[in-house]
């Protein structure tokens, strides 16, 4: 790697429903903030690039123009749940081209409510009833079951631990602790999945300044990948009539990617933030991401090891459960904390020591990201 | 009476219900819904092939509140079946109850009833069945 890359500052909007903010407010919120901590000002930056999916035409143009911090080049980028690490992966790779020193990466968003109706499917797959995306999860979970070693009681203990991390966490929208009990007993969504065991769509925001050099939290790694032929059960499409089901999935080669760039492995990791769009989902990131073997993931999860006292806790912000999705933004704000472990600035969730964390997304497309830093 | 989308599947004269697939001469696989282009390797040359009625039922579980967009009754079942051709396909599931639902089961294609339009034409969709045991 010759071109090193740091993040010189960060801001977020908390996550939750700010039914008197735009998404344009949500966005200035963050920037403000990024920019302070980075200390720099208009003209200090010399692109920009927003991860966003609901938010329109021009929606990062929207918010530089309020803040008076438009005519370099301003990029929209739509990746689904991987928009806001897209949007860093093309800031990187801007830096580490040679062509700026200083770039802008934010993503905002203000989600719809309820099972989101995604332009993804066509009306007649939701004329029959095809358009369910808690059920295709609810299909994950079932296979985790079935070949994994994972029990309904884990996907409700998956729900617990990142509940019990949220709670820490002031930009988190729900900071409540749940039991076992209260999970599995919570309203059934698609079976095995109940309500507590999936995240809700919702609304923040979430800004990064990039800058060239090694200094503080460095860029290790940032890999975006889709999905290859061939496995029916993905993010990628709702209809995937196809023979092997072999190919990897795109989590696990934007893994693999990210560590041959990062020089590390797996085992180098101390923490983590990974996609819990439902409980079952962190499970397939286990497996995915190689922290575990495939069909290890629930005596993985049994062992402890991705608790907060384990030796690689994974989503110690309380995960996307806690935190909710506000696509554009999640993936920023992912690298966001573990820049604040890495940082020993976690507060009372920090992960003690932590030198080096990952980062993961995916989501429709498919799309997957995953994000190696280190300290 | 109209199919929700004729392009998926159909019902032959002698009432046999198939999956329109597509099947690529350069790689030999098939794939569903039928492309022009495979999938697989790329090549534009798919021909159509039919697809079905057996299957076994590799994943399920069951939508108990209606999606958005979505007319007919609920709860209805949703799994993964994979075709005897091979191939695996997410479909709507006769069955709701998954208490008589097992991986591994076989299943039978069928046209299934799924709303009817404002105009009363009746709308079908496929769907799989559990064949019943003998």
């Amino acid at each position: 790697m010759s071109v090193e890359v740091s993040i010189a500052g960060v801001g977020m909007h908390p996550f939750g429903r700010f039914d008197d903010k735009s998404v344009v407010d949500l966005g200035v919120h963050a920037l403000r903030q990024a920019l302070e901590d980075a200390g720099i000002e208009r003209g200090g930056f010399q692109a920009a690039y927003c991860g966003t999916v609901y938010s329109g035409v021009a929606a990062g143009h929207k918010v530089l123009t309020a803040m008076g911090m438009t005519g370099m080049p301003i990029v929209n980028v739509e990746a689904g749940c991987a928009s806001g690490a897209a949007a860093l992966d093309l800031g990187v790779g801007a830096i580490r081209s040679g062509r700026y020193d200083t770039v802008l990466v934010f993503g905002m968003e203000k989600m719809p409510r309820g099972i989101i109706r995604s332009s993804f499917f066509e009306p007649w797959r939701e004329e029959a009833g095809l358009a369910v995306t808690p059920a295709y999860f609810a299909l994950r979970a079932q296979r985790l079951m079935l070949e994994s070693g994972v029990t309904r009681r884990m996907l409700a203990e998956v729900s617990v631990k990142n509940h019990a991390n949220g709670v820490h966490n002031p930009d988190a929208m729900f900071r409540k602790q749940f039991t076992v009990e209260q999970v599995l007993d919570s309203k059934m969504v698609c079976d095995p999945l109940t309500l507590f065991m999936l995240c809700s769509p919702n609304e923040g925001a979430a800004a990064i300044v990039l800058r060239r050099g090694a200094s503080g939290t460095t860029i290790a790694a940032s890999a975006l990948r889709s999905h290859l032929p061939g496995s029916v059960l993905g993010e990628h499409t709702p209809l995937a009539g196809l023979i092997d089901d072999t190919a990897p999935p795109p989590t696990t080669l934007a893994a693999t990617a990210a560590f041959e760039e990062a020089g590390i492995g797996p085992e180098d990791i101390h923490v983590c933030e990974v996609q819990d769009t439902d409980s079952a989902r962190e499970l397939n990131s286990y497996e995915e991401l190689g922290l575990c073997g495939a069909g290890e993931a629930g005596a993985f999860f049994a062992s402890g090891h991705t608790q907060m006292t384990g030796r690689l806790p994974v989503n110690p912000s309380g995960g996307l459960l806690s935190k909710g999705e506000p696509l554009g933004a999640s993936g920023l704000g992912q690298v966001i904390e573990l820049h604040r472990h890495l940082r020993g600035e976690a507060g009372p969730r920090q992960v003690q020591g932590a030198k080096v964390g990952l980062a993961h997304t995916v989501g429709r497309g498919a799309n997957a990201s995953v994000v190696i830093l280190k300290q | 009476m109209r199919l929700v989308n004729d392009k998926l599947f159909r019902e032959r004269p002698d009432g046999a219900v198939r999956l329109i697939g597509g099947y690529c001469a350069g790689c030999e696989r098939v794939h569903f819904p039928q492309g022009d282009t495979c999938p697989y390797c790329s090549l534009s040359e798919c021909t159509e092939s039919e697809l079905g009625p057996r299957a076994t039922l590799w994943l399920f579980t069951s939508v108990l509140r209606p999606p958005p967009g979505y007319r007919g009754q609920v709860p209805f079942g949703f799994g993964i079946v994979e075709l005897e051709q091979g191939l695996r396909v997410v479909t709507r599931l006769t069955e709701p109850d998954l208490a008589k639902l097992h991986r591994g089961m076989t299943m039978k294609l069928v046209i299934s009833p799924l709303h009817t339009a404002e105009d009363g034409e009746r709308v079908t969709t496929y769907a799989f069945a559990p064949e019943p045991t003998v």
